[in-house]
C-alpha cells in the first residue's frame, strides 16, 4: 500500500529565540544558555493510503506537534515530511498549498476552534469558496451538504458558535475540514473534550466517513480505549519519541515496551471489582531536559546500566512490529 | 443506630429568575457512611458538580439551595448559623476541584498556604502546623516534602498541584471530602497514582468519599456505590458492581454500552442518540423520554425514585438484564 | 465532559443595547452623549444666529450677560461674547468642531493604529520587534508636547490639528491591537484558517479583526473624550484650531481675560459643555468596557 503521509527521521525544536543582549551575555558565560524542548526527536512514521494510525502518548510525548507538522502548521527543524511520497519541501509554492489542503486536522477545544463571529455557513463555507470548489451560486447547497454529512441540522446555518452545544461544535469543525475535500484528517484529541455519550457519536461519525470518503486518518489520543477502537496501527510515544508501533491487535495484546506495558496496566477499566492501582513511579519529566539514554529509564521497571547510557533504536521486534527497548530484539 | 456520616434529602437546588426559578438539581438524595467512597457521575448539565457545590453551601446567588435538608453526621448544615458552617467546612468536610488552581493561591509559598489553614481552624504552634503539613505532602506521595513545602504552585507540575490540593483537603482530617473531576485534566499514569492515594488514605483514616466524575471507568475501581446523574436528577443508585454488572436505567446502560471497550474493535459504537436536553427546557415526563429505547407512554408522567431488587432506580421500565461481557 | 463554553461574543445589537441601559448612569451618558451629537449636527437649526456670518452680530451687543436682549430683540440666553455673538450659537456651532475634530482623530487614529498593531502580530518576528519598538517610542512622547511641536512646525489648521492628533493617539490603538491580536492567533480557529490555506489578508481582516474588536471599542470611546480634550487643551493655549473655526477649546480661551472682571459666561458655558461632552462621553465607556470584559458581572 502506498504511503499517503510520511515523517522520515523529523525533529522539531523548540527555543525562545534570545534578543542581541541575551545572545552576547550567553556568549559570555553570563546567562545560561535558553533552554530548548526537544518536542519531537527523530521520528519516523507512515501512514498508509486509507488506513488509521492511532498516536497515543501523554502530556509532553510531542503527539501534537507531530500532527502539526504533518498537517504543515509547524515545518520541523529536521527531516522531512512527505505528502504521497514526495518532499514537501520540494514542491512549489502553489503545489504546496494544494498538497497541504489534502490534509486538514479536526482539533481538540470545540469552544475555541471556531470563530466566534462568523456564522456556521461562513465557517463552513468560506473555504470552499475561496478555492474555487463551489461558486457563490451553489455555495448554500454546498454547505447544506457539507452539514448534513457531518451530523448538523442545515437550518442551524445562520447560528453563531456559542448558540451550540459541544458535540455540535466539533461537528462544525469536521464539517469545515470535509468541505475542502480532503483525503487526510488529522484528528488532535478531538474527542476528549466531549461527553461519553456525545464522544460516541463522533466516533461513529469519523468511522462512517471513513468508509463513505474513503479517507486516511491519523488519531491521536492520549485515551487507550479510543485508540483501540478506531485504530489500524498504533503508535506510542513518550517525550518526544516514538517507543512502540504495532498493529492494533499486535499492540494491545503483546505490548513489549515497558512504558506501553504500564499504559495498559493502569488503564482504568470498567470491570467490575475492586482493583489495585499499578501505577508506574515517578512524574513525567520536562521536555526541557530530558533523561539521558532511553527517555523513560528513571521510571522503567525494568532499566539497567546501558538505558541510563545509550538512546534504544526503535527495532523490528515481530511482523510490523517495532519497539524501543534494549531488551527487546 | 449512628446517623450516616452524610444524609442528603431532597436536596434541590434552583437558579432564580426574574420571572420564575428554574430546577437545577431536583430530589437527590445521598446517604454516605463513614469510609465509604461513592462515585456520582454524570454527563455535562447532569448537574453533578452542583450537587457538590449544594452540599457544600459554596452556591452564588441567583443559585441557592431550595428546601433541602443536609445532614452531616445528624446536623442540618443548611440550619446552622454561618460561624459554625464555616468552622465545619474545612474542618470536618473538605473540597477538591478540577482546577487545583481553585485551592492554591499563586502567590503564596505551599508551606504558607497549608500553616494558615491549620492555624485557622485549630490553636497550634506554627512549628507543629509545618510538621503537619510536611507529613500530608508525605502522604500524597510528594518527594522531599521539606523543600516541596518551600515552593510555590507554578513551580509544581499539573499532577503534582493536584496531589498538594488533596494534601490541603486532609490537613484537617476531615470527615467527608467531595472530589469534583479531580483527575480529568492529569494523564492516565498520574492518574493512577491519584486514585492510589486517595483510596489507602480513605480506607485507612475512614473518609467518607463523593467522586465526581464523568468518567465511569475512573468511579468503577474506586467506589462502593454509584449514582448517576441526568438532568439534574438522580436516575439510579446502588453498589458499583452491581451497577456495573446488570444497569437497570435505559441510560445508564447507554453509557456503559456506548464504551469503546465494550464495542468490538472498529465497528460502530453503541450510541445513545440525541442530546441532552437544556435544563431550562426539559421535556415532558422522564426527561430521558426522547432518546429511550425502552420509552412508552407512561413515561410523559414522572418517574419517582424506587427500590427495585435493592437497587435506586427513576425508570417506570428498568431492565433487569445483565449487560454482558 | 464539555469543553467550558465560550463566552458569548458581544452582538452589538438590541440585545446589547438593552443591557447597556441596565446601568442609569451609563444610560444617562449615553442619552446626553446622542443629545450632544444631535444637537452640534443640527446647529444651523438650532442656532438663533451663525455666529461667524459677520452681519449679524453687532459689537455693541458684547458681554451681555445671560438672558438679556439684544439690539435687534433676539435675546442671548447664554450671554453674549466681546464681539457680540451669541454665546448659545458659538457653543452650538463650537461643538461641531469639537466633535468633528475629536472623533475624526480619533476614528483615524484607529484605523491607522489597528491596522498597524495587527499587521505587527501577525507577521511576528523582528518586523513586529521593529514596529512595537516605534509604537513604544510613539508614546514615550508626552502627549501634548508632542502635538504642541507638531502644529507649530505645520502651523494651525483644522486638518494639522486633527493629523497632530492622530500621530500622538494611534499608538495606543497598535498596542491595543496587537496583544488582542497575538491571544487571537494562538486560538485554534486561526490555525485551521491557515490550514485551509485561507490568505493572509483573509485571516487578518476576517479572523483577527472582529474578535479584537470589543478592546479596541472601548479604546475608542474613551480616546474620543481624549482627543476632545487634547484638542481643547491646544485651542486653548492657542495652537489649535484657527480663530475662524473656533471649537470649545478656543471659546473657552476668548473669554479668558474677563473671568476676573465678573463677564464669567463666555468662559464658564464652553466650559461646562465641554466637561459634560467629555463625561457623557466617558460614562459611555466605562460601561462598554464593563460589559464587554469577559470576568465582569453583567449587571
Amino acid at each position: 500500500m502506498n504511503a499517503r503521509l510520511d515523517v522520515d527521521h523529523v525533529s522539531k525544536l523548540f527555543t525562545r529565540k534570545p534578543g542581541m543582549i541575551e545572545r552576547a551575555a550567553e556568549a559570555m558565560h553570563v546567562k545560561k544558555p535558553s533552554p530548548v524542548v526537544h518536542a519531537l526527536d527523530d521520528v519516523s512514521l507512515s501512514v498508509p493510503e486509507g488506513s488509521v494510525l492511532g498516536i497515543v502518548g501523554e502530556s509532553g510525548c510531542g503527539k501534537s506537534t507531530l500532527g502539526r507538522v504533518m498537517a504543515g502548521l509547524l515545518d520541523p527543524s529536521m527531516g522531512t515530511v512527505r505528502l504521497r511520497g514526495k518532499p514537501v519541501d520540494a514542491l512549489s509554492t502553489a503545489e504546496r498549498a494544494r498538497e497541504r489542503l489534502r490534509v486538514q486536522m479536526i482539533f481538540q477545544d470545540p469552544s475555541s476552534s471556531l470563530n466566534p463571529r462568523q456564522r456556521l455557513a461562513d465557517i463552513i463555507g468560506a473555504a470552499p469558496l475561496h478555492h474555487g470548489m463551489t461558486d457563490r451560486r451553489h455555495l448554500a447547497d454546498y454547505v447544506t451538504e457539507q452539514m448534513t454529512r457531518a451530523g448538523l441540522d442545515p437550518a442551524m446555518r445562520d447560528r453563531f458558535p456559542h448558540q451550540l452545544s459541544g458535540g455540535q461544535r466539533q461537528r462544525v469543525g469536521i464539517a469545515r475540514a470535509l468541505a475542502v475535500q480532503p483525503e487526510v484528517l488529522i484528528c488532535d484529541e478531538s474527542v476528549a473534550a466531549l461527553d461519553v455519550s456525545i464522544q460516541a457519536q463522533i466516533i461513529n461519525l469519523f468511522l462512517g466517513l471513513r468508509e463513505s470518503l474513503d479517507l486516511t486518518y491519523v488519531f491521536i489520543s492520549h485515551d487507550l480505549s479510543v485508540v483501540e477502537h478506531i485504530s489500524d496501527r498504533v503508535a506510542v510515544m513518550y517525550l518526544g519519541r516514538v517507543v512502540e508501533e504495532a498493529s492494533v491487535e499486535d499492540l494491545f495484546a503483546n505490548a513489549a515496551h515497558p512504558y506501553t506495558q504500564a499504559l495498559l496496566a493502569e488503564r482504568p477499566s470498567i470491570a467490575p471489582g475492586r482493583r489495585s492501582y499499578h501505577t508506574i513511579k515517578g512524574e513525567i519529566p520536562s521536555p526541557v531536559a530530558p533523561p539521558p539514554g532511553c527517555h523513560f529509564h528513571p521510571r522503567c521497571p525494568v532499566a539497567f546500566d546501558r538505558c541510563q547510557v545509550e538512546r534504544p533504536v526503535l527495532r523490528s521486534i515481530g511482523a510490523s512490529h517495532t519497539s524501543a527497548c534494549h531488551l527487546n530484539g | 443506630m449512628t446517623p450516616a456520616m452524610l444524609d442528603v434529602r431532597n436536596l434541590t437546588t434552583e437558579l432564580v429568575g426574574p420571572d420564575n426559578s428554574i430546577r437545577l438539581i431536583d430530589d437527590v438524595n445521598l446517604r454516605l457512611d463513614a469510609g465509604e467512597i461513592m462515585g456520582l457521575v454524570g454527563e455535562s448539565g447532569s448537574g453533578k458538580s452542583l450537587t457538590g457545590l449544594s452540599i457544600m453551601g459554596l452556591l452564588d446567588p441567583p443559585v441557592r439551595v431550595a428546601d433541602s435538608q443536609i445532614l452531616f453526621k445528624g446536623e442540618d448544615l443548611r440550619r446552622m448559623d454561618d460561624e459554625r458552617l464555616r468552622r465545619i467546612r474545612g474542618d470536618r468536610i473538605a473540597m477538591i476541584f478540577q482546577d487545583p488552581m481553585s485551592t492554591l493561591n499563586p502567590v503564596l509559598r505551599i508551606d504558607t498556604q497549608m500553616i494558615e489553614t491549620i492555624k485557622a481552624h485549630e490553636k497550634i504552634s506554627t512549628a507543629a502546623a509545618r510538621v503537619r503539613a510536611r507529613d500530608a505532602l508525605g502522604k500524597v506521595g510528594i518527594p522531599s516534602p521539606d523543600e516541596r513545602l518551600k515552593a510555590y504552585p507554578h513551580q509544581f507540575s499539573g499532577g503534582m498541584r493536584q496531589r498538594v490540593a488533596i494534601a490541603i483537603a486532609l490537613l484537617m482530617s476531615p470527615d467527608l471530602i467531595i472530589a469534583d473531576e479531580p483527575t480529568t485534566a492529569l494523564d492516565v499514569t498520574i492518574q493512577a497514582q491519584i486514585l492510589s492515594v486517595v483510596q489507602k488514605l480513605a480506607r485507612e483514616n475512614g473518609t467518607a468519599l463523593i467522586w465526581i466524575t464523568h468518567d465511569l471507568s475512573v468511579v468503577a475501581g474506586l467506589a462502593d456505590r454509584l449514582s448517576v446523574m441526568y438532568a439534574g436528577r438522580i436516575v439510579e443508585s446502588g453498589r458499583t458492581d452491581d451497577v456495573l454488572r446488570q444497569p437497570m436505567h435505559p441510560y445508564t446502560r447507554g453509557l456503559i454500552a456506548s464504551l469503546p471497550s465494550r464495542n468490538r474493535r472498529g465497528m460502530l459504537l453503541n450510541q445513545i442518540p440525541g442530546t441532552t436536553p437544556p435544563i431550562a427546557d426539559l421535556p415532558a415526563g422522564c426527561a430521558f423520554r426522547p432518546r429511550c429505547p425502552s420509552a412508552t407512554g407512561m413515561c410523559l408522567a414522572h418517574p419517582q425514585l424506587e427500590t427495585v431488587a435493592g437497587r435506586d432506580v427513576r425508570c417506570f421500565h428498568p431492565s433487569l438484564e445483565g449487560i454482558g461481557a | 465532559m464539555s469543553a467550558a463554553s465560550p463566552a458569548r461574543p458581544a452582538r452589538f445589537g438590541l440585545g446589547f443595547l438593552k443591557a447597556f441601559c441596565r446601568s442609569p448612569l451609563a444610560t444617562l451618558g449615553l442619552i446626553l452623549t446622542l443629545g450632544i451629537v444631535l444637537a452640534a449636527i443640527c446647529a444651523p437649526l438650532l442656532a438663533a444666529q451663525d455666529p461667524y456670518d459677520l452681519m449679524q452680530i453687532d459689537f455693541m451687543d458684547g458681554r451681555m450677560a445671560p438672558g438679556t436682549q439684544s439690539m435687534t430683540g433676539f435675546t442671548f440666553h447664554l450671554g453674549s461674547d466681546d464681539q457680540g455673538r451669541d454665546l448659545l450659537s458659538a457653543i452650538l456651532y463650537g461643538l461641531r468642531i469639537s466633535l468633528f475634530v475629536g472623533l475624526g482623530s480619533a476614528a483615524l487614529a484607529f484605523v491607522i493604529g489597528t491596522v498597524f498593531g495587527l499587521f505587527a502580530a501577525y507577521v511576528g518576528g523582528r518586523t513586529e520587534t521593529l514596529m512595537m519598538r516605534i509604537v513604544d517610542l510613539q508614546l514615550s512622547f508626552p502627549t501634548i508636547l508632542c502635538a504642541l511641536l507638531i502644529l507649530a512646525l505645520l502651523g494651525k489648521s483644522l486638518t494639522n490639528v486633527v493629523l497632530a492628533i492622530v500621530i500622538v493617539e494611534w499608538a495606543t490603538y497598535a498596542r491595543t491591537a496587537r496583544s488582542s491580536a497575538l491571544t487571537q492567533m494562538r486560538r485554534e480557529y486561526v490555525e485551521a484558517a491557515r490550514l485551509l490555506q485561507m490568505p493572509h489578508r483573509h485571516i487578518v481582516f476576517r479572523q483577527l479583526l472582529p474578535n479584537c474588536l470589543p478592546p479596541l471599542m472601548v479604546l475608542l470611546t474613551i480616546q474620543v473624550a481624549r482627543a476632545i480634550t487634547l484638542e481643547a487643551t491646544l485651542s486653548f493655549l492657542g495652537l489649535g484650531v484657527p480663530v475662524t473655526e473656533p471649537s470649545l477649546g478656543l471659546l473657552i480661551a476668548n473669554g479668558f481675560e474677563f473671568l476676573l472682571s465678573g463677564v464669567y459666561w463666555i468662559s464658564l458655558f464652553p466650559g461646562i459643555t465641554l466637561v459634560v461632552t467629555i463625561f457623557a462621553i466617558n460614562l459611555v465607556g466605562d460601561r462598554l468596557r464593563q460589559m464587554l470584559d469577559p470576568r465582569g458581572a453583567q449587571r
